[in-house]
């Protein structure tokens, strides 16, 4: 059986985990003075060799991103942490910041110092008032005690950090929609190449990087590299935090080795709510395809869950039972997609426009047999036909349920109407009749 | 514009401290239109020209980026925004039932506001909180695992000018302006405040101790 292991999560629980002070009585800000005292590539290397791969759902090693910065020109280089945790099913980013800010200051700091920048940024939601509280004094605390600022810890490296709050939109998640966002701009993905490492902020070299990747990184240098492979598989080490959410009866932050199985995640979260059976679940979000009950012994890593054929995406476990019409729940991320489409690209942004109408008709049971072939080619025309991942996501959670339950689809086709109670999934008892839905703005 | 001086200055002063933390003018743009909204209620007109201003740009293209984000409102809000998340996992564990008796109790339906002004009512997208689901925000504070019943009596509250208070947050939801001040990056010192930490939040860390299985830092 696979044991949990807290890394992130591990102050969590402390008296105002959220301060310094807190922090630092728990080992905080040791890592930095050692790194302060390593040559910047060794740390680079060493987060190289950990085989720390990115935590924010593409899952692209993390040191190897450092090392694509060309070499020093003598001009700015930056570091930009991608805090926009928006994908539907994520939900990891927010309590680390909420209870332990300094994890991502100290990694923010160590990173910084890696890859020679000298301001660094921390991008976060706008929804979320109490994070951005939390790190604008976490930020404040740091400086104070020396840990960010000028010659930090009389090493003579520089650092300031600026926290800043979007303003609402799932697109800014992307890495270069974000970049555009920071400079002030509509978030819109930018073409690639050049990649940020060449041209980010300000067409400057830049390292995006998830809270949740910068904040593995001290504890990395810490413990170190072997500390760290000595947990996960083969290609996909170290821990994660696994996010349950729905038909569980504890959902919750689960911070594993990768490579833990659902089985054993429902299990530690004292099974279906109820009994029930699961139905469906998405390993990383609502962009990667929709697993069932017969992946529950897929080890959740990065290799594992793309040969079975979805992604580990951010590890966000969204868990449905018996009691969930998928059609419906496939119709909602797909508006989703639609208002979340940044409009750049015509597949994508036409292209959720109408597969959010096809759905609704058939969720409606005013479908045709006709619509299901329809979705399939429509959501053809969006695969790899968009600048950023959001189009191709849009389209997964439809072929994916397709694919398993098409004839669900089917019968609310025969029938002319949903076969589902949608109180029976509900946490509380409501008369569903009463319920007329409306379109999704 | 047609901003009193004191109120011209002290932007002015706050826009000043707002373009200083970044290498670049034209990134302070977004703090900014939340500092309009901290002042004005929503992105005014006189809102979209002193942003013009401050970062050289005209106000077409200060407009086309405000337009881009659902938290920049283009009509005066109310003084608390109610959002109700509809994305699936939230929807279907009883948000849009949630959505639908509030809309009834207030009598307005999506990005539309009581007559009194007291509350903007929005069906929002995830929220990052799905293990709290179903999940509601008022000005953007986090009100865990509701029920229609919980939050009708929110909704109550407000309506009748009482304090609320967040799940996960500060020991009461400041006002729509004060909370988009904060946003536009000046600290209220409530950052402190707290309501305990929530059960799924702690619910791994917990069996870890139970078992023994706790990682030595």
């Amino acid at each position: 059986m696979t044991e949990l292991t807290p890394v992130l999560s591990a102050t969590w629980d402390a008296e105002q985990s959220w301060k310094l002070s807190t922090y630092e009585d728990h080992g905080g800000y040791r890592a930095l003075k050692k790194a302060l005292g390593m040559e910047q590539n060794d740390i680079v290397q060493a987060i190289k060799d950990s085989g720390l791969r990115g935590r924010g759902g593409a899952g692209f090693p993390t040191g190897m991103k450092w090392g694509f910065l060309p070499p020093d020109d003598g001009g700015p280089r930056y570091l930009v942490v991608n805090a926009d945790e928006s994908e539907p099913g994520t939900c990891k980013d927010i309590p680390t910041m909420l209870s332990a800010p300094h994890v991502l200051i100290e990694g923010v700091a160590i990173t910084s110092y890696a890859i020679g920048c000298n301001h660094a940024f921390i991008y976060l939601r706008g929804e979320v008032t109490h994070v951005y509280r939390r790190l604008m004094q976490a930020v404040r605390e740091a400086y104070a005690a020396g840990h960010l600022g000028k010659n930090i810890h009389g090493s003579g490296f520089d650092l300031d950090v600026t926290v800043h709050a979007g303003a609402g939109a799932y697109i800014c998640g992307e890495e270069t929609a974000l970049l555009d966002s920071l400079e002030g701009r509509r978030g819109q993905p930018r073409l690639k190449p050049p990649f940020p490492a060449v041209a980010g902020l300000y067409a400057r070299p830049t390292v995006v990087n998830n809270v949740e990747s910068v904040s593995s990184v001290p504890a990395i240098i810490d413990r170190g590299v072997e500390w760290f492979t000595s947990m996960g598989t083969e290609r996909s080490k170290g821990m994660g935090l696994f996010s349950l959410s729905g038909h569980v009866e504890r959902p919750g932050q689960y911070e594993a080795p990768l490579g833990i199985t659902l089985r054993e995640l429902i299990d530690m979260a004292g099974g279906m709510r109820g009994g029930k059976k699961l139905k469906f679940w998405t390993p990383g979000g609502s962009s990667t395809p929709i697993f069932t009950e017969e992946h529950l012994d897929t080890p959740l890593d990065y290799e594992s869950v793309g040969a079975a054929g979805s992604m580990l995406g951010t590890r966000a476990l969204q868990i449905f039972d018996e009691t969930t019409c998928v059609v419906r729940v496939v119709t909602r991320w797909t508006e989703f997609y639609k208002h979340e489409s940044c409009g750049k690209c015509t597949p994508c942004r036409e292209g959720t426009f109408w597969l959010t109408q096809i759905l609704k008709r058939v969720e409606n049971g005013q479908g045709t047999e006709a619509d299901i072939q329809q979705l399939l080619d429509t959501c053809e025309s969006i695969l790899g036909r968009a600048f950023c991942a959001l189009g191709d996501g849009a389209t997964s959670c439809i072929s994916s349920s397709i694919q398993y339950f098409r004839e669900e689809f089917e019968q609310h086709i025969a029938e002319g109407a949903c076969p589902f109670d949608h109180s029976k999934s509900a946490l509380f008892e409501y008369d569903a009749a009463k319920v007329t839905e409306e379109a999704h703005a | 514009m047609t901003y009193d001086a004191d109120t011209l200055a002290q932007l002015r002063k706050d826009a000043n401290d707002i373009v200083g933390r970044y290498p670049v003018k034209r990134s302070a743009l977004l703090p900014l239109l939340h500092l309009v909204q901290s002042v004005d209620g929503y992105v005014s007109p006189d809102g979209i020209a002193f942003c013009a201003d401050v970062v050289d740009l005209t106000s077409a293209e200060v407009s086309a980026v405000a337009t881009f984000y659902t938290q920049y409102k283009r009509r005066p809000n109310g003084e608390y925004q109610v959002g109700v998340c509809t994305t699936a996992l939230c929807a279907t564990m009883g948000g849009d039932e949630i959505w639908r008796q509030l809309s009834d109790k207030c009598g307005v339906g999506h990005d539309e506001t009581t007559a009194d002004g007291k509350i903007s009512l929005e069906r929002i997208e995830c929220n990052a909180a799905c293990d709290y689901a179903p999940v509601m925000m008022v000005n953007w504070e986090f009100f865990d695992n509701m029920t229609p019943d919980r939050a009708l009596r929110i909704v109550d509250d407000i309506l009748e000018g009482r304090d609320v208070k967040p799940t996960r947050g500060p020991n009461k939801v400041s006002t729509f302006k004060e909370t988009e001040r904060v946003l536009a990056g000046f600290e209220d010192g409530k950052a402190d405040e707290d309501q305990g930490v929530g059960d799924p939040t702690l619910v791994g860390l917990k069996i870890a101790r139970e078992q023994g299985w706790e990682e030595q830092r």
